[in-house]
């Protein structure tokens, strides 16, 4: 068992997520960088569909209530002592996640899984849509689960830290780039777009030159995925992340490729994404 | 039938009208093409969303452009009762938009069969298209801010009921006291797709 001590900003409990089940309206939702929630389960030795927390900007501490095994991934905490690097936390130890320097997103696996009860056959929490565990709170107590598979004899995974500047990603097209004037393209690909504060699990919103509408009519809402560039009435796009909706009614007028979403889970407000085609 | 891109993971599929997107969608329940994880029918288009671990776009367009639509395959699923107090707050403008009285929006919308065609919105929003008759309604010009849970509203041809208290632009016509989404039941939700509905008025 893991004892809450303090959850920081934002802390959550994050899978795979609930995929294929569109058809009662419910998304897919999961980790906001899947590649280092990855990571953390791969170096634990847990399935890939383990849960693991998803801390926002560090500021989580959590008490070990029996020897563990656990590892951070994703944005670096400050003060650690391993990052990317499974380390022992024994029975009575506390962890406290430093903020980090670059990145938004702390990624803390335990081996054998974060075990709350899963939700629709997730244990992902979903802002948007209000399933799942609830947002940490201090004094929580989480199950660990039960160890599945070997640990993998790797001590620390040389990947990259999240940058703390300007992030440049691909652009895809989307499906109603017609819907705006000019050739909203090579909008999307010439501005720099800054992360605004009102950004979060669902979306960043971003700010930069206003995109123009050239169909002024209502579209009926059509499926998305994360990656969606939708473009609101005010022009300015939102790149939607892990807990996007199912369907949306504003037009998609690009897509970030999908393996780059992930890096754009990691940026702050303030920093600013180019997108590349 | 119209493939437009979504990025790098799926695909969007235009087709002319809502029975085209429920004989597609059908076709594609009953034979999924290889590494197809997820399929969000709407009012005109399917999303078809891929794993790119297993499969291309490029053959999954193909598979799609393969497909014989399955028409009138959508159901018929149970037939579900809901019981509904008909005292919503846009009923005096839903009547003035179809130039009847609020008695004769009661009447059409309790005589009539609802079939739920797909969901989208919030988990559990299943949008209800009629057997018979036309129901096209704007939505309100500017959405509430707080719709309260149970409320039946029309929209844009469709009724739906909101299954927690949200935001919301449809006309709200009434409401009812049944949970149509409820995690402690199985299923969750009540209007699944294929589901038929009537209301009743009480």
């Amino acid at each position: 068992m893991l004892t809450v001590v303090a959850p920081g900003p934002l802390t959550t409990v994050q899978d795979l997520g609930r995929p294929g089940l569109a058809g009662i309206g419910v998304g897919r939702s999961g980790a906001c960088d899947r590649a280092a929630a990855a990571l953390a389960n791969r170096l634990v030795g847990n399935d890939p569909g383990a849960a693991v927390l998803e801390a926002t900007l560090g500021g989580l501490a959590v008490r070990a209530e029996a020897d563990l095994v656990v590892v951070t991934t994703g944005a670096r905490p400050a003060g650690g002592p391993a990052h990317d690097a499974p380390v022992a936390l024994r029975a009575g130890a506390t962890l406290r996640l430093g903020t980090p320097a670059a990145g938004l997103r702390t990624y803390l696996a335990v081996r054998g899984g974060i075990a709350v009860e899963p939700v629709l056959g997730s244990r992902s929490t979903d802002l948007l849509a209000g399933l799942g565990p609830p947002a940490l709170r201090a004094g929580d107590v989480l199950p660990v689960g039960t160890p599945s598979g070997p640990m993998p004899g790797v001590d620390v995974a040389p990947v990259p830290d999240p940058p703390g500047g300007e992030l440049t990603v691909r652009l895809l097209p989307g499906p109603r780039s017609d819907w705006l004037t000019g050739d909203a393209l090579d909008v999307l690909a010439t501005a720099a777009w800054t992360v605004t504060t009102e950004s979060n699990r669902v979306g960043l919103r971003l700010a930069g030159p206003p995109l123009e509408r050239r169909e002024t009519g209502e579209l009926p809402s059509e499926g998305l995925v994360r990656g969606a560039l939708q473009v609101p009435p005010s022009g300015t796009p939102v790149l939607f992340l892990a807990d996007a909706p199912v369907t949306g009614g504003y037009p998609v007028a690009g897509y970030v490729a999908d393996p780059d979403v992930d890096r754009c889970g990691q940026l702050r407000p303030g920093q600013t994404l180019r997108l590349r085609r | 039938m119209r493939v437009l891109p979504s990025g790098s993971t799926a695909l969007l599929v235009e087709l002319d009208d809502l029975d085209a997107v429920l004989a597609l969608h059908a076709a594609l329940e009953e034979d999924r093409p290889p590494g197809v994880v997820d399929l969000v029918p709407a009012a005109r288009t399917v999303l078809v969303v891929t794993d790119p671990a297993v499969t291309t776009l490029a053959a999954v367009e193909a598979a799609l452009r393969r497909v014989t639509p399955r028409p009138g395959h959508q159901g018929p699923g149970e037939l579900l009762e809901l019981p509904v107090v008909y005292d919503g707050e846009d009923l005096g403008d839903v009547a003035d938009h179809l130039g009847v009285d609020p008695g004769e929006v009661v009447r059409r919308h309790s005589d009539t069969e609802w079939t739920v065609a797909f969901s989208g919105f919030a988990p559990g929003f299943g949008y209800l298209t009629p057997a018979a008759g036309a129901w096209d309604l704007p939505r309100r010009p500017s959405p509430r801010t707080r719709v309260p849970a149970g409320s039946v509203a029309l929209a844009g041809g469709f009724t739906g009921v909101y299954p927690r208290e949200s935001p919301g632009g449809w006309q709200l016509v009434g409401h009812t006291d049944v949970a149509v989404f409820d995690l402690a039941r199985d299923p969750a939700a009540l209007l699944r797709p294929g589901v038929r509905v009537r209301f009743v008025p009480c």
